[in-house]
């Protein structure tokens, strides 16, 4: 019977542990061994590599809700848990000094940001939206169209069409949501009538 | 992928063209390595650069930037004049044997042009793109293959002009080498072996990026490679969730599961059906996109629910549409933007001041904005691009929104890997701060416009107030307090609105209960009582037996078949099939062509649970249940197809149905060796016509003095994209911390330059300093008789962080405003640079 990386990490747990205070020991068990204690008593989450389309299989340890180590997960049936530099990193964005915590303003013609709340901003953003959607709002648009004549003739006609949209406001991303989250703002920028909506799939 | 990831194990010949899957996709090598170490399989790399994939190729080919198609022509030459086709698969399968109109004519005939070319439009009058057809309506059909007229003649006819010389003259290849990548690619030609190609933004990003797609699908199909294990034509997708955020509809020309988006003149639901639904006369094709007015009516039920009603069309003047040719794509979006003509914008999780394609067009465009609203987890140079290089903050008057997004450990949902598997992922921590995920981000905008809408009213509030929002617990207001996100993968996989009966069985048979989530597409309907937020997803959160499953976050590891398709992990759309075309990979009778590599296989003797007879599909989820092709009710493998097989022949693209090589729009040589069509004669312009003074922004330089090198971008392992995450990372930065430019050992000869300098490199639209590294992975190329230099750097970097600037700027200020012409992707793998040590 083989021993999965993960099997010998359970098997070998407290053993292991013992063992890497002491002198003489493999690189290898050491490091196995510095592992366990880092994610000993941690709550582990099954999660996905955020970066590329691999897929690859993470498994997420938190302690007192803090991420404390992410390793490859083994029983992952692509990636075997293994893990490139990227995904092998993840806890570098976590915890990282310069994620943007608050919602920040920048006023026209300021030149510094100012920290808001976030129910100013989303009030702002969502007047706005509607401003913007009723000053601009296209309820129909003329169009030329190729038509048959009666006679089975092709000409260009002129006509009116509805088409509830506004040109007025754009939206691009994200490849980087999850699925019900792309699905979701798609919705909703249709019901406001968006049509320039894009992403990093054209690109 | 038509195939799959763990698949690429199963293949004898792999070629990587267009990717480089070593550095951008790192744990698939994994797969690659043990086809070479289990199989003996063969690595095929071809690039401009002698790239980290290409260390482990058994053989490396390189290849000027923008030449693929006349790589591949050459390919396709050599197949032919080799007889190194699979017959059987090319004659049952593909379009070869069918007979076009007699007046269509290739580009050998009109030196570069198909027949129907429009110079003042600059399109194709596809009329001579056809058919014949029998008096019943079907393709006529030479199964001999040697009517003059017959796809596969007028294919040898096409490719004629592609020998290897002509090839080696245009790409730069030695044409010994071409030699070899031919013989070793073509003997998959035989039904026990098989090739597969791994393309990824090497051949999208081409003013004829789909076409350079289309060449090798039609090299896939002559050697029967499509839908067999470790075959295939595989888009190694560039983003975690690139497949699923394009499969949901966040596009301009497609709602979710590729339905159109409404054009003008599609006045009702019954002009959309009617455009949009493929008909057949082919008795033996499945058609399934027969099925489209299900699916569109599934998708009005889910938006907007009982508000939609057979009444009113399903709410389908709710949706927006588009003007009739109205283009809203990034290139145009944003040229839109320049010419001030949009006042509010969403950069959400996305970088466009570095990602788009003429940056500096891009961040001069978003001065123009009255408002925007940036989406992330760092601040970007999208977001601060009014501090930026070159903007005097007080004179931009654009309003900024930063909001900052949770990471994917703080939240949970699914996301689809470029194998098409949907994978659930759960959530870690709370999201950092005051981040919020990104669903609670637009459940609390939609809240809000809806709410200013309820109290003042406004234009046209239907598609609003009707849009379901069911996504979790309402505060005493009716907002959602916060998103679950299951209750949208459920709205998305769809509901039984009514019970569904099967009324062929007597008596009548309950499929499905009201309420019942989809067992999966199948039972939709075009009557309004089911509901399905997009068609390929569902069955992707189901139920059996009363039990709801969300088959994305499956783990059962096992491998059935011994073929690695792992069918209990996860789920793959459509219908958790894991190699797309599979009916493809069995003969007439349903036997494997290669019975020791077996997707699927016909079973005549075991007894279906399905329809109680004997005959039943074993392996993979079979492309349909219909029995093989040549038993009785059998049909033709490509089922989304109207007719029924693969297109060698098609006509369905803008410019031409077969690829043809034209010059990138910016390019070292005065002409092109192939014909005396220089660029491609459909991609669209910016500018009216000719002699027309060109914007500065959109200004290009072709075979230019002053910008004499062959330029391509490209990415490392160790950063992503343009780098708002990464450059973020210290172990990341440390192991790349600034933009570089690769050069050849001769061309740093030639100008001075040694590993580690800074340069300056420049296009005719931007220039940015970079590191210099002087390798032997790049060679010039011996083009037209002339010598061409090529360089290629990465695009992970920006002003805004580094904040001391150390890292660079953006490759993407070098690169052009043009666009495939099918796709309008831009260009950015093929331009004209000029590099000057500093």
């Amino acid at each position: 019977m083989g021993v999965s990386r993960r099997d010998f990490l359970k098997l070998s747990g407290g053993t292991a542990v013992a063992g890497a205070i002491g002198a003489g020991i493999s690189p290898q068990k050491a490091s196995a061994a510095e592992r366990e204690l880092r994610i000993k008593g941690a709550k582990e989450t099954k999660t996905i590599c955020p970066y590329c389309s691999v897929g690859c299989g993470i498994l997420a340890y938190t302690k007192d809700g803090k991420l404390v180590d992410a390793e490859g997960d083994p029983d992952h049936p692509i990636s075997e848990g293994t893990l490139c530099s990227k995904g092998a990193s993840l806890y570098q964005v976590v915890s990282n000094p310069t994620r943007l915590t608050k919602p920040m303003y920048r006023a026209p013609g300021a030149t510094d940001w100012k920290e808001v709340e976030w129910s100013w901003a989303l009030d702002e953003i969502a007047k706005k939206i509607k401003d913007v959607r009723d000053r601009t709002f296209k309820a129909t648009s003329k169009a030329k169209i190729k038509e048959k004549t009666p006679d089975g003739k092709e000409q260009e006609v002129e006509k009116e069409f509805v088409v509830n949209r506004t040109d007025a406001i754009a939206h691009v991303g994200s490849a980087a949501l999850d699925n019900e989250e792309c699905y979701m703002i798609q919705k909703a920028l249709r019901s406001w009538g968006l049509v320039y909506i894009e992403h990093q799939a054209r690109i | 992928m038509t195939n799959h990831w763990a698949d690429l194990r199963n293949a004898d010949v792999i070629l990587v063209m267009g990717a480089n899957p070593a550095e951008n996709h790192p744990i698939s090598m994994k797969w690659i390595q043990r086809a070479k170490e289990q199989r003996g399989a063969k690595l095929i790399v071809v690039d401009p650069r002698f790239t980290r994939t290409a260390t482990k190729a058994d053989l490396y080919a390189p290849m000027r930037s923008g030449t693929d198609i006349a790589f591949l022509g050459g390919m396709i030459k050599f197949i032919l004049d080799n007889n190194m086709y699979f017959r059987d698969y090319v004659v049952n399968y593909t379009n070869a044997p069918f007979l076009v109109n007699p007046d269509f004519k290739t580009c050998t005939d009109l030196d570069g042009l198909f027949s129907g070319y429009n110079p003042k439009t600059r399109s194709y009058d596809k009329k001579t793109w056809a058919f014949q057809l029998d008096a019943s309506g079907v393709p006529k059909q030479d199964r001999t293959m040697k009517d003059p007229h017959c796809v596969f003649q007028l294919l040898k006819r096409q490719y004629s002009r592609y020998t290897i010389d002509k090839v080696s003259e245009i790409t730069g290849t030695p044409g010994d080498v071409l030699l070899q990548v031919y013989r070793l690619y073509a003997t998959t030609g035989v039904p026990n072996k098989v090739g597969t190609e791994c393309y990824a933004m090497g051949w999208t990003q081409h003013t004829i990026g789909t076409q350079n797609i289309r060449a090798m699908t039609i090299i896939q199909m002559l050697l029967g490679n499509i839908g067999m294990a470790g075959g295939g034509v595989n888009a190694l997708r560039g983003e975690s969730n690139v497949q699923g955020s394009t499969d949901h509809g966040l596009l301009f020309n497609t709602l979710p599961g590729y339905l159109a988006t409404p054009t003008a003149s599609w006045t009702d639901l019954a002009t959309y059906n009617e455009k949009n639904t493929p008909k057949t006369k082919e008795a033996k094709s499945v058609n399934w996109w027969s099925n489209k007015p299900k699916y569109m009516v599934s998708y009005l039920k889910a938006i907007y629910g009982a508000k939609a009603t057979k009444d009113n069309d399903f709410g389908y003047n709710w949706l927006p549409k588009l003007d009739e040719g109205q283009n809203c794509s990034w290139l145009v979006l944003f040229d839109q933007m320049f010419k001030g003509k949009f006042e509010g914008f969403f950069a959400w999780g996305q970088n466009p001041a570095c990602s788009g394609s003429n940056a500096g067009k891009v961040r001069k465009a978003l001065s123009k904005l009255k408002w925007m609203v940036n989406v992330n987890l760092f601040d970007n140079e999208t977001g601060s691009f009014w501090r930026g290089p070159g903007m005097n903050p007080k004179d931009v008057q654009t309003e900024v929104f930063m909001l900052p997004a949770c990471f994917s450990v703080e939240k949970e949902g699914s996301i689809t890997n470029s194998g098409r598997l949907a994978q659930w992922r759960y959530k870690a921590i709370e999201p950092i701060g005051q981040s919020k995920s990104d669903s609670d981000i637009m459940n609390e905008l939609f809240f809000r416009v809806k709410k200013l809408y309820q109290k003042q009213g406004g234009k046209f509030p239907e598609p609003i107030f009707n849009l379901t929002w069911d996504y979790g617990e309402k505060d005493a207001e009716g907002k959602v307090k916060e998103v679950n996100t299951h209750k949208i993968a459920m709205e998305i996989n769809g509901y039984h609105l009514e019970d569904l009966y099967d009324k062929k069985a007597v008596p009548p048979k309950l499929i499905a209960k009201k309420g019942d989530l989809c067992a999966s597409f199948v039972n939709l309907q075009d009557d309004g009582t089911t509901s399905c937020g997009n068609w390929i997803y569902s069955q992707s959160y189901t139920q059996k037996d009363g039990k709801i499953i969300n088959m994305m976050a499956r783990r059962d590891k096992s491998d059935p078949t011994g073929m690695a398709f792992f069918p209990g992990w996860a789920w793959a759309w459509p219908v958790n099939r894991k190699i797309i075309y599979n009916r493809c990979s069995v003969n007439p009778e349903g036997r494997p062509w290669d019975q020791k590599r077996p997707v699927i296989k016909w079973d005549a003797a075991k007894i279906n649970p399905a329809t109680n007879k004997p005959g039943v599909w074993v392996g993979d989820v079979p492309d349909g249940p219909a029995p093989p092709l040549a038993a009785e009710g059998g049909k033709l493998p490509f089922i989304m197809k109207p007719d029924g097989v693969g297109s060698i022949f098609g006509p369905g693209l803008a410019d031409g149905p077969f690829p043809e090589h034209y010059e990138p729009l910016e390019c070292p040589i005065q002409e092109n060796p192939m014909s005396k069509q220089y660029n491609s004669p459909t991609i669209k312009l910016w500018y009216s016509k000719e002699g027309q003074k060109i914007a500065p922004e959109d200004i290009f330089a072709s075979c230019d003095v002053r910008y004499p090198f062959v330029a391509t971008t490209y990415r490392v392992s160790e950063h992503w994209q343009t780098g708002v995450l990464t450059r973020h990372e210290p172990w990341q930065l440390e192991m790349v911390p600034q933009v570089f430019i690769e050069i050849s050992k001769e061309l740093a000869a030639e100008k001075g330059i040694k590993s580690g300098d800074k340069v300056m490199v420049s296009s005719a639209r931007g220039s940015l300093w970079a590191k210099a590294v002087v390798t032997g992975r790049l060679k010039p190329f011996k083009i037209a008789g002339n010598t061409v230099h090529q360089v290629g750097m990465p695009w992970h970097f920006g002003w805004q962080w580094p904040a001391d600037g150390s890292g660079g700027e953006s490759a993407n200020l070098l690169t052009p405003t043009i666009g495939d012409s099918n796709t309008m992707i831009p260009e950015t793998k093929a331009f004209m640079v000029n590099v000057e040590k500093m």
